[in-house]
């Protein structure tokens, strides 16, 4: 197996690949498919929001913010990010416990807002701090790891999970969840090891329940069970699968999805845009989205199997499988399969909130693409 | 590789962690297809397979979730009288989709119906948060000629529905506006405060009064159906209903006979009457005058009358039984007599010689009794009796700024009461701490002094004068006074009362100071010569009452001779207080009345106390509200043996104790 590897560290062929790599530090693969996405996208927003140059303007910034914060990730070598590490978690830590203590001093309407503007940021921020965290921590250990890392570890997943959840905010703790998950995963933490923790997870989970606040319960259970919420989830589902059925192999073209248009669906343009994709432009387009989905993920995976060093290659699998955790909830949820959580469908949805710590993980992996040392020691 | 090697990484096993590594994202890439491959099939389900399925929904039946508001709950007074109700009206709604030009319509529209600035703003913000393609409210209760004007030119117009509606009516009008408030057109002020959710397809939102206090419960909870319409919009059928709850109904604490019995005694003068049942904290009537017509309120009321209101001298909107702020006046003395009493500094028998003013220990300067020629020897008695200044002087003097401060703070001075409505004020409260933060000065012992006579900073609202007047009473027990009497659950229709919720109770050093109290009250209003003795030669049960007169200008020091009451415009006339509860052996009222700009309490707010005392405790029948006299009564001339009853040149006398 080490010779797979070791054919990897061939000097590249010269060329624009090269030169990017080099001088710029980006990565021509992961760059032109997130184009590509991102193209595909704006076209589908600016159907879904009823043909708003504004909503398409204001995509258009957010993607070129985005754009920047990736190019400045990939400036960093993976080192100063491993060493940055635990820092980053901590301080991501505080500000969770920091906006659950005002949180729960604002039970007045008004202040909801204030802490709505926080919300996001920490828990977000958490998205990338987690697998950052646990991939540094890891680096310098013995792998598979020994049960203290383990249990350590699990301790780093749990306490902000607690408290993301605690917001409450469901769909962001299980993505920060898998975040942590993926880097133990990774790291070879043995399938019995793997199974036994996700037992113990399921055991916890009536603990868990004990601790939540009556409207947060009832969250949980509308997570669970749509149909609770008549004028929310339950209604979302039907009409996403009305629109998604209509699109039939070739879709209605683009612009003619009627459902988003008519306002049949809710959030059209947000989470569920991938309802409105599916009725323009029918299965083939979503064969096509799907299909630059994982090759995206799989461009993401070959960069961690060319990591340098422990954390290289945790940091680089866990971000690859993130993004694809992103895509399979998001479709699940809007196709029924999966219960109605808020994760966005990565480049497509409107919002910024996600798309700038999603393109940071790609300025990250592509940091530890354009970092390879290319000459062995 | 790598270039340096950490020690711990020494008994790392390299190899064996790549080859695991390697192992594992295989096993990703795996489960990544595998998972994909789900979707897939899915997808080739939902797209393929069902696609007729789907696709025959989404062309013919569009689904429609409608939002069915729920009815607001209805307000009662005590015994079931309609305070607010709602009653059928029509409402004016627009499709800004299906009417082609919209400025065009709306400008027609507004040659038929009244369209103003703010139905217009509210359309707007309505549209913007309203799903496409749906109805967007534009004019609520159209009046029968506005309907008519429309019908007429209806083929002129697309996209344009009436629809009936509820509209809010206050049967009372202008009675008890104050108390019951109004509701207005939502805004997104409104929304901002409650669950925006349970509030699609409301149109109003509590303003004022109990409609604010209660909103959220007399809103009730929202109804959902989904309606399957044709290509056109059109409803086909109900696919799924869900029944929404009616608000909650209210029973106010309010009598509504009382609280016009109140009013009318008031006449035309500006003032607030709030009466409170002792023993639960019930507020019985709640008057601020002048009123206001609520009904302006509900469907947005236009400027210019909004602007008279607001601009009005005597301020209709603001209401002075929660938010006025005045001088107790001479209605305080009691209540210093009773600290005098708690702190064992005053015994009911010791003699106090009034000459008509008060000097302060190397001073020269003159406090002045309301009466110049002085009150000779006065007891506790006489003190509460005739209102002797120079006897309560010498009271606060005894006692001191901070135990005035730390037994009046014990009624609850100084800061609201809690009661149920929006924008209770709490009054003022000096003491040195006070002074030294908000003046930056020390106390000084001459101001001790006016406070003794409910002058100088201490400000109180009618009704935490009721409050103390009904904790007095009680002889101690509290309880927060209240505007809800009982709640009615809608669906089940059973009717609830609200319990009373007590307030720490107030414990004296020594009990019969209470009664020792009560009894000089009493003096004030059924002895001859006591400054209520008018209303209460003739009542039929027993009253404990205290005058007391506020001013409004400062009299100079020198000054002689006070104007004829005639003279004085009126609006530097002074305030009229009275305090007041009975029967005195088993208190069932307790009542204070303001009376702005009246001159005298003895003459204007006393008998007002006793119309309202008589509808409650004598003949709570109809007859009560014509029974009443709303003529102020002339202050008799007589003087009486045991002194007199303040004139009006007393009372403007009495200016020189203020600001020295």
């Amino acid at each position: 197996m080490s010779n797979t590897l070791s054919t990897e560290q061939r000097a590249p062929a010269p060329g624009w690949s090269e030169w990017f790599a080099r001088v710029l530090h980006l990565d021509l693969w992961l760059l032109s498919l997130l184009f590509a996405l991102s193209a595909l996208g704006l076209l589908v927003l600016y159907s879904a929001s009823g043909h708003s140059m504004d909503v398409v303007a204001n995509q258009m910034q957010r993607l070129g913010l985005g754009m920047l914060v990736l190019f400045a990730c990939a400036q960093l070598p993976p080192d100063l990010y491993r060493l940055a590490a635990p820092w980053l978690y901590g301080i991501t830590l505080v500000l969770l416990i920091l906006v659950l203590t005002l949180g729960d001093d604002a039970k007045g309407a008004v202040r909801w807002l204030d802490v709505g503007l926080f919300r996001f940021q920490p828990s977000e921020l958490m998205k990338l701090a987690m697998p950052l965290a646990i991939a540094a921590y890891l680096h310098r250990r013995p792998l598979p790891p020994r049960p203290q890392d383990l249990v350590a570890v699990l301790m780093m997943i749990v306490v902000p999970v607690l408290l993301v959840v605690k917001q409450p905010d469901l769909g962001t703790a299980l993505l920060i969840v898998a975040g942590g998950g993926f880097a133990l995963f990774f790291s070879g933490l043995g399938w019995r090891w793997i199974l036994a923790t996700m037992a113990s997870v399921a055991a916890a989970a009536p603990v868990l329940w004990h601790f939540l606040h009556d409207y947060q319960r009832k969250r949980v259970l509308t997570f669970l069970d749509p149909e609770l919420d008549p004028l929310g989830a339950g209604y979302h589902i039907t009409q996403s699968k009305i629109a998604i059925g209509s699109g039939g192999l070739f879709g209605k073209g683009l612009l003619n999805g009627t459902q988003a248009k008519l306002d049949f669906l809710p959030e059209a343009h947000t989470d569920f845009i991938f309802a409105v994709y599916a009725e323009e432009l029918g299965l083939l387009g979503v064969l096509l989205l799907l299909t630059l989905y994982i090759t995206l993920v799989s461009r993401g995976l070959i960069i961690a199997l060319r990591g340098q060093d422990t954390f290289q290659r945790l940091l680089a699998g866990s971000l690859s499988l993130m993004l694809f955790l992103y895509v399979f909830i998001n479709i699940g949820m809007v196709i029924g399969l999966l219960p109605v959580v808020g994760v966005p469908l990565p480049l497509m949805s409107y919002g910024g909130t996600s798309m700038v710590s999603l393109l940071a993980g790609f300025g990250m992996l592509t940091s530890i693409q354009t970092h390879r040392k290319l000459v062995s020691s | 590789m790598p270039l340096r090697r950490s020690s711990f990484e020494a008994i790392k096993n390299l190899h064996e962690e790549r080859h695991v590594f390697l192992l594992r994202i295989l096993a990703a890439a795996l489960l990544c297809l595998g998972l994909s491959a789900l979707l897939v099939t899915r997808l080739v389900h939902v797209q393929l397979i069902d696609h007729d399925y789907y696709s025959t929904r989404s062309d013919e039946n569009r689904m429609r979730l409608w939002v069915v508001p729920p009815v607001r709950g209805y307000l009662f007074d005590r015994n079931g009288t309609v305070m607010a109700e709602n009653r059928p009206a029509f409402l004016m709604q627009v499709n800004p989709e299906k009417t082609g030009d919209l400025t065009d319509t709306l400008k027609r529209l507004s040659q038929l119906v009244r369209i103003s600035e703010s139905d217009l703003v509210r359309f707007r913000d309505r549209r913007r948060k309203a799903p496409k393609f749906t109805e967007v409210p534009l004019r609520f209760n159209l009046t029968m000629e506005e309907l008519a004007n429309y019908q007429v030119n209806r083929y002129a117009f697309k996209g344009v529905q009436i629809e009936p509606s509820l509209s809010r009516k206050y049967p009372l009008g202008a009675s008890a506006a104050h108390v019951i408030g109004y509701i207005g057109g939502i805004t997104e002020n409104d929304l901002d405060k409650v669950d925006e959710k349970t509030y699609r397809g409301t149109n109003y939102f509590g303003k004022n009064g109990v409609e604010r206090a209660y909103e959220e419960a007399l809103h009730g909870v929202l109804g959902t159906k989904i309606v399957e319409t044709n290509a056109a919009g059109r409803p086909l059928r109900e696919v799924d209903y869900r029944l929404g709850t009616p608000g909650t109904n209210l029973y106010l604490s309010i009598d509504a006979k009382l609280q016009l019995v109140a009013e009318q005694s008031l006449g035309e003068r500006s003032g607030a009457v709030v009466a409170i049942e002792p023993g639960t904290g019930e507020i019985l009537a709640l008057v601020s005058k002048p009123g206001f017509d609520p009904h302006l309120f509900v469907d947005g009321i236009d400027v210019p009358t909004y602007r008279a209101l607001n601009e009005n001298e005597k301020r209709p909107l603001f209401n002075r039984a929660l938010q006025g702020q005045y001088a107790a006046g001479s209605t305080i003395k009691p209540f210093m007599a009773l600290a005098g009493l708690d702190a064992r500094q005053l015994k009911p028998a010791d003699n106090v010689y009034c000459k008509g003013e008060f000097t302060l220990p190397g001073s020269s300067h003159k406090y002045r009794c309301h009466k110049r020629e002085g009150h000779g020897w006065v007891d506790m008695d006489r003190g509460v009796g005739v209102s002797c200044d120079v006897y309560f002087y010498n009271v606060a003097l005894k006692l001191g700024i901070d135990r005035i401060h730390g037994f009046l703070t014990r009624f609850g001075l100084g800061k609201p009461l809690g009661v149920d409505l929006p924008g209770e004020k709490g009054g003022l409260m000096p003491s040195r701490e006070w002074k030294k933060r908000v003046r930056k000065e020390d106390w000084y012992l001459g101001e001790t002094l006016n406070i003794g006579i409910g002058q100088g900073y201490t400000l109180v609202t009618p009704l935490q004068l009721a409050q103390i007047t009904a904790q007095l009473a009680m002889r101690g027990k509290g309880f927060r006074p209240h505007m809800v009497h009982a709640v009615q659950d809608p669906v089940t229709q059973k009717v609830v009362s609200v319990p009373p919720e007590p307030l720490p109770e107030i414990v004296l050093s020594r009990t019969e100071a209470w009664d020792q109290i009560i009894e000089t009250m009493e003096h004030v209003v059924h002895e001859p010569g006591g400054t209520a003795y008018r209303i209460g030669h003739d009542a039929p049960y027993r009253i404990a009452g205290k005058t007391g007169t506020v001013q409004v200008v400062a009299m100079k020091q020198n000054e002689k001779e006070a104007p004829d009451l005639a003279d004085v415009l009126e609006k530097f006339r002074d305030h009229a207080l009275f305090i007041a509860f009975a029967p005195v052996e088993s208190p069932k009222i307790a009542i204070a009345v303001l009376a702005e700009h009246a001159g005298h309490g003895g003459s204007v707010a006393a008998p007002v106390a006793r119309a309202v005392m008589d509808a409650w405790l004598v003949n709570p029948g109809r007859d009560a509200i014509h029974g009443v006299t709303p003529e102020p009564i002339e202050p008799p001339a007589r003087p009486s043996v045991a002194g007199r009853a303040e004139s009006p040149r007393d009372v403007l006398a009495k200016r020189d104790s203020r600001h020295p």
